[in-house]
């Protein structure tokens, strides 16, 4: 609905809409400004906003004192690899539903997403028990199927959005044509399909990366992601500010980058498609 | 145009999603509501036999479980008024012409990627600390008593924090939904004489209706399961015990699954009778 304004009106929408982007994005910046901080510089008084002695030193700290790089391994291993299953389990199924639908796929995808509103906590103890069971506690195994499993609905139903806007004739032209299924879906469909692919595993490696329950609740040591590296730092001892700044923007940055880049694709995501 | 050939085969296509998921949704489903009409302490003699309904009962009469609801009620309640109203206002400010639109809707949505752990950590060390906290600094600067806000204001915390976790939701989707509108139908009302406050409550509200619908339901489920904003700041202490996090005490810290289970079994019955409108609407579009 952009319409044609004056200049005037124009640099007024730009000062304000600045100006509460900039509160909003404030926790943030200030998060990693006193990552650059002294200790004793990150709780000055009056605050340090830009002209302190930057330094780099709460970096190599963090990573010394709680091991950065061993978390940040196991974020990329869970995150990474529930969303490359997530995607391998659903894009037949997606493939499926967008294109030989039925009678029942519209509820097949509705049941899907219902499983998405099971409050985790209703379901703990059982998967807890199944963890110990299986030996599955605080291993990437279990986490990686664990998070697969909360955003394969999600995973679903962005392709399947997708899917849904290829248009059929083209599927219907390479069949004429004596393609095979096997030879539609690698030659026809796929290069079509990539960026809706790309998109969707954009949007499961961030909700993966930063789911917080399981997380919590199914690891100890061994296979602890970054959000559990960051919960370590919440009984702190002494001067920590820094440090904490300083882990927390490791533990933010790499999802805050690939988050930007998937602004759109979240609302399809997240909404299931019920808003465009 | 679907032959009995590909049926099968989309058939078999869909099966291990939908059997995976089957699994994921029935054995621990289950499992809950068996353990719901059990007492079982593991720690302290494990499956101690069939007690009927008695975990339902207790739960909801200890004297925790009110005033957990309450909390949670006034949790999911504060913060989808605060995303909702603000989040309108923002998308409609987004949505008007102005120089470095992109930066400003990357500043704007930044929040939504911080992971829970962090942003809570984040808020109630250096925003929220009495001592330290940027808002100590900026209290004392007004000459006012620093509040030390996880202890005096826990839940008024927790709302703030949460709602800048969301707020970037709310206004992504609502911006969205802005930006299918008709302009044509804005630039005739406007030539009728219909003021800005008007256009926004006749035109411009009815069509963010079905959004604002979406992000209401979709927080909502969200919200009832909040966890690591509680775990990491108060640790549900200073009455900010939410029924989510009072099902995890009793589970996990407290070991009786007995007990937690048949909360557990209140809190999915909660998650679906809200999931159900939402189902609603999603499968509207979907006959589209």
């Amino acid at each position: 609905m952009a319409r044609a304004v004056t200049t005037q009106r124009k640099l007024i929408n730009t000062g304000l809409a600045w100006a509460i982007g900039l509160l909003i994005f404030f926790p943030i910046l200030w998060t990693i400004l006193t990552s650059f901080k002294s200790e004793g510089q990150a709780i000055a008084d009056p605050p340090l906003f830009l002209f302190f002695d930057w330094t780099l030193e709460n970096y190599a700290i963090v990573q010394e004192r709680s091991d950065y790089g061993k978390y940040l391994m196991n974020s990329i291993i869970i995150a990474g690899g529930s969303t490359v299953l997530g995607v391998l389990i659903a894009l037949p199924a997606a493939w499926s539903m967008a294109f030989v639908p039925s009678r029942r796929t519209k509820d097949i995808l509705l049941w899907m997403l219902s499983t998405k509103m099971l409050p985790a906590v209703g379901v703990l103890y059982p998967i807890y028990l199944i963890f110990i069971e299986l030996k599955l506690l605080d291993s990437h195994l279990g986490l990686t199927i664990v998070l697969m499993l909360i955003n394969l609905p999600i995973i679903v139903w962005m392709l399947y959005t997708y899917f849904k806007e290829i248009p059929g004739e083209i599927l219907e032209a390479a069949r004429m044509d004596g393609a095979s299924l096997k030879n539609e879906i690698l030659y026809v469909l796929t290069p079509m399909a990539v960026p809706g692919i790309a998109s969707t595993m954009l949007l499961s490696l961030i909700l993966a990366w930063n789911e917080a329950f399981w997380t919590l609740n199914l690891t100890a040591a061994k296979a602890a992601p970054l959000t559990a590296f960051i919960a370590s730092y919440s009984s702190p001892e002494g001067l920590f500010y820094a440090k904490l700044s300083a882990a927390s923007t490791m533990a933010i940055a790499p999802i805050l980058i690939l988050g930007w880049f998937s602004q759109k694709q979240l609302v399809r995501g997240l909404t299931f498609g019920a808003v465009k | 145009m679907a032959t009995q050939h590909s049926r099968t085969a989309a058939r078999a296509m869909m099966a291990p999603a939908v059997v995976l998921l089957l699994g994921w949704m029935l054995v621990p489903l289950i499992m809950t509501l068996y353990f719901s009409f059990k007492k079982y302490l593991p720690l302290r003699g494990g499956d101690l036999g069939w007690v009927g309904f008695d975990n339902y009962v207790r739960f909801v009469s200890s004297s925790s479980f009110w005033p957990s609801v309450q909390t949670t009620l006034l949790i999911v309640g504060a913060v989808l008024v605060i995303t909702i109203a603000l989040g309108v206002l923002l998308a409609l400010l987004l949505d008007q012409p102005m120089f470095g639109q992109g930066i400003v809707r990357i500043l704007v949505i930044a929040p939504f990627f911080v992971m829970p752990t962090v942003s809570a950590l984040i808020w109630k060390n250096m925003f929220m600390d009495a001592n330290y906290g940027l808002f100590a600094y900026l209290w004392e600067f007004f000459g006012a008593e620093p509040v030390a806000w996880m202890s005096q204001a826990s839940i008024q915390s927790i709302i703030m924090i949460v709602s800048w976790q969301w707020l970037p939701f709310a206004t992504l989707i609502l911006l969205t939904a802005i930006q299918s509108l008709d302009s044509e139908q804005l630039e005739a009302s406007e030539m009728d004489g219909a003021t800005t406050l008007k256009r926004f409550w006749h035109i411009v509200l009815p069509h963010l209706s079905r959004a604002i619908t979406v992000v209401l339901l979709i927080q909502t489920i969200f919200l009832l399961s909040i966890f690591a904003e509680i775990f990491v700041t108060t640790g549900g202490a200073f009455g900010s015990k939410t029924l989510t996090y009072l099902i995890f005490q009793r589970v996990l810290e407290s070991q009786n699954v007995g007990l937690g289970s048949a909360g557990g079994v209140y809190a999915i019955i909660l998650a679906n009778i809200v999931a159900i409108f939402l189902m609603r609407i999603v499968g509207k579009n979907l006959d589209k």
